[in-house]
């Protein structure tokens, strides 16, 4: 029988638990101590793996060059001198939480109480169920486990199909193509990385790869995956044609895990709905990452002004934001979302959100391959896609940071730098200038 | 080992044991050292990994490169003549470096 005077019996539970071993989660877990809580902290995911850089695995991983130990963020000794207990290998199951904490269970029965609970639980690949999808060397590409099967089976495939003609998809048909493989990108839509970008920039795109070599098939109908011996072969189109297949990579997307916010009855749409501070509709768990719904300023007076982001920034900000919330500290998210992707030698770095765009200004000669694509809406620039241009996309984004325009007449004149056409009063938080 | 010293805005110092062939960067992030974000992880895209090399280490390194030099002239606080981006300094052995970080990366 428990002694009821045993102070540690009956006491609350301390510390905050971190569901989620990634980018969101190791973030948080430091903001905590930088900010100087002192309280346990507790962070686990399923992965075997220490946290670890994601966007690599497309990468510098496939080629060889990474591994998930040379990707971590920290060192082990960084989780022990802060005193982060680092659990891998567990996937929580089930969450209960009561008007002092809660307690997360994992599959193994292994139970973590908490007082603070913060989800970082991310998204997966979307699938679709083609028949065929069970056949060895069909691949889906999220974490480090199966970057390394991708990789191993890349090594000595001769041809490859890339299903879905996203930034995954295309930045592994890019690598795989370099190192001389016959490689086909299948997308079902009339364009390439139709989610993210412009007509023109997936215009230059699909040129740009096919001039590299690459088959881009637009507006793909992908009616099953065939192969012999239970090892893929090929995938056949609604033409009733084959492309032969060594390795068949389906990259159609993520969709955010809310499982656990669903069992805890928070709601959910397009991922676990928060507020500017990062907090759930429980008014008490916080999530950040590709898990998390946000509003986000860069998008306040176009559609709902919430967006759910896929992105390293995005992460890291909004996991700084909820580990301010947690302590008490007034935090809001309000930077300038940005994204890059590597693709062959094409360096691709976005800035701002261009949902709502109602004018394109082009900058520089596609056909260079090395250009910019400027957005506005009502006569404000809102966003960049910048191919080589880093010149152009540090300006697009630090005049969206301080909330500076540049003319979108004097945009298209490549002799004028972008940082000398950005006009504008910047903020009053910006730069101010100690007396 | 090398040891890098990272001199934060404020004058305070962080010291750290890094590894030959590992950036000033990612020894700065393995490590907790705040002041440097690298959000891109070190592949030239981002320029949030920005600092200014000690007169006495800045010839350790090659000069600065192409895409470097062009993201050098956007980082949050105005590139002076001995910023670098970590993330192109390789430690070699028994290499001692002292960098300053600027006060903001974002």
């Amino acid at each position: 029988m428990a002694d009821l005077t045993d102070p540690t019996d009956t006491a609350a539970p301390r510390g905050t638990l971190i569901v989620g071993n990634c980018q969101a989660g190791v973030q948080l877990a430091s903001s905590l101590r930088e900010l100087g809580d002192t309280e346990p902290i507790t962070l686990v995911g399923e992965e075997p793996h220490a946290p670890y850089q994601r966007p690599p695995l497309s990468k510098a991983f496939l080629k060889g060059e990474a591994s998930a130990d040379s990707l971590a963020f920290r060192s082990h000794d960084f989780y022990l001198t802060h005193q982060i207990e680092l659990v891998t290998r567990e996937r929580i199951v089930k969450i209960t939480r009561d008007a002092t904490g809660g307690v997360a269970v994992a599959e193994s029965g292994r139970t973590f109480p908490f007082a603070r609970l913060a989800l970082t639980v991310g998204a997966m690949p979307r699938t679709i169920p083609f028949e065929g999808s069970e056949l060895e060397g069909v691949h889906y590409l999220r974490d480090a486990t199966e970057a390394a099967v991708l990789e191993h089976r890349l090594r000595t495939a001769r041809t490859v199909v890339v299903i879905g003609g996203g930034f995954i998809g295309l930045e592994v048909a890019a690598g795989a193509r370099a190192s001389g493989k016959n490689v086909t990108v299948l997308e079902a839509a009339p364009r390439l990385i139709g989610r993210a970008v412009s007509e023109q920039t997936s215009e230059f795109y699909l040129q740009a790869h096919r001039r590299r070599g690459l088959n881009v098939v637009l507006n793909a109908t992908v009616v099953r995956i065939v192969g012999e011996h239970d090892r893929v072969t090929g995938v056949e189109l609604g033409d009733g044609s084959i492309v032969p297949a060594d390795v068949v990579l389906i990259g159609v997307g993520v969709i955010p895990r809310t499982e656990l916010a669903e069992q805890l009855g928070l709601q959910v749409d397009n991922g676990i709905v928060v507020d500017t501070h990062a907090v759930a509709s429980d008014g008490a768990t916080v999530a950040a990452g590709d898990c998390a719904n946000m509003p986000n300023p860069s998008i306040a007076d176009f559609g709902n002004g919430r967006l759910r982001l896929e992105s390293v920034q995005n992460a890291v900000e909004q996991a700084k934001v909820a580990a301010a919330t947690l302590l008490g500290i007034p935090a809001e998210h309000k930077t300038v979302p940005w994204f890059w992707s590597d693709q062959a030698d094409l360096k691709l770095q976005i800035a701002g959100l261009s949902g709502g765009h109602d004018q394109v200004v082009l900058r520089g000669d596609p056909d260079s391959e090395k250009f910019s694509v400027l957005y506005y809406r009502d006569g404000t620039l809102i966003a960049a896609d910048c191919i080589n241009s880093p010149l152009d996309f540090m300006a697009v984004r630090n005049s969206l940071h301080k909330g500076q325009s540049i003319s979108a007449e004097a945009a298209s004149d490549t002799s004028i730098s972008l940082k000398k056409l950005a006009t504008g009063t910047p903020a009053l938080s910006e730069k101010v200038t100690s007396p | 080992m090398p040891t890098v010293t990272y001199v934060a805005s404020d004058g305070s110092e962080t010291i750290v044991n890094g590894f030959a062939g590992d950036s000033v960067m990612e020894t700065a992030v393995r490590n907790g050292v705040p002041g440097i974000v690298a959000e891109c992880g070190g592949s030239l895209s981002c320029a949030t990994c920005h600092v200014f090399v000690c007169a006495d280490s800045a010839p350790l390194f090659p000069p600065v490169a192409g895409l470097e030099d062009d993201m050098l002239d956007g980082t949050a606080v105005d590139r002076e003549d001995n910023s670098r981006l970590s993330c192109q300094l390789k430690l070699t052995d028994d290499l001692d470096v002292q960098v300053t970080t600027p006060e903001t990366q974002v």
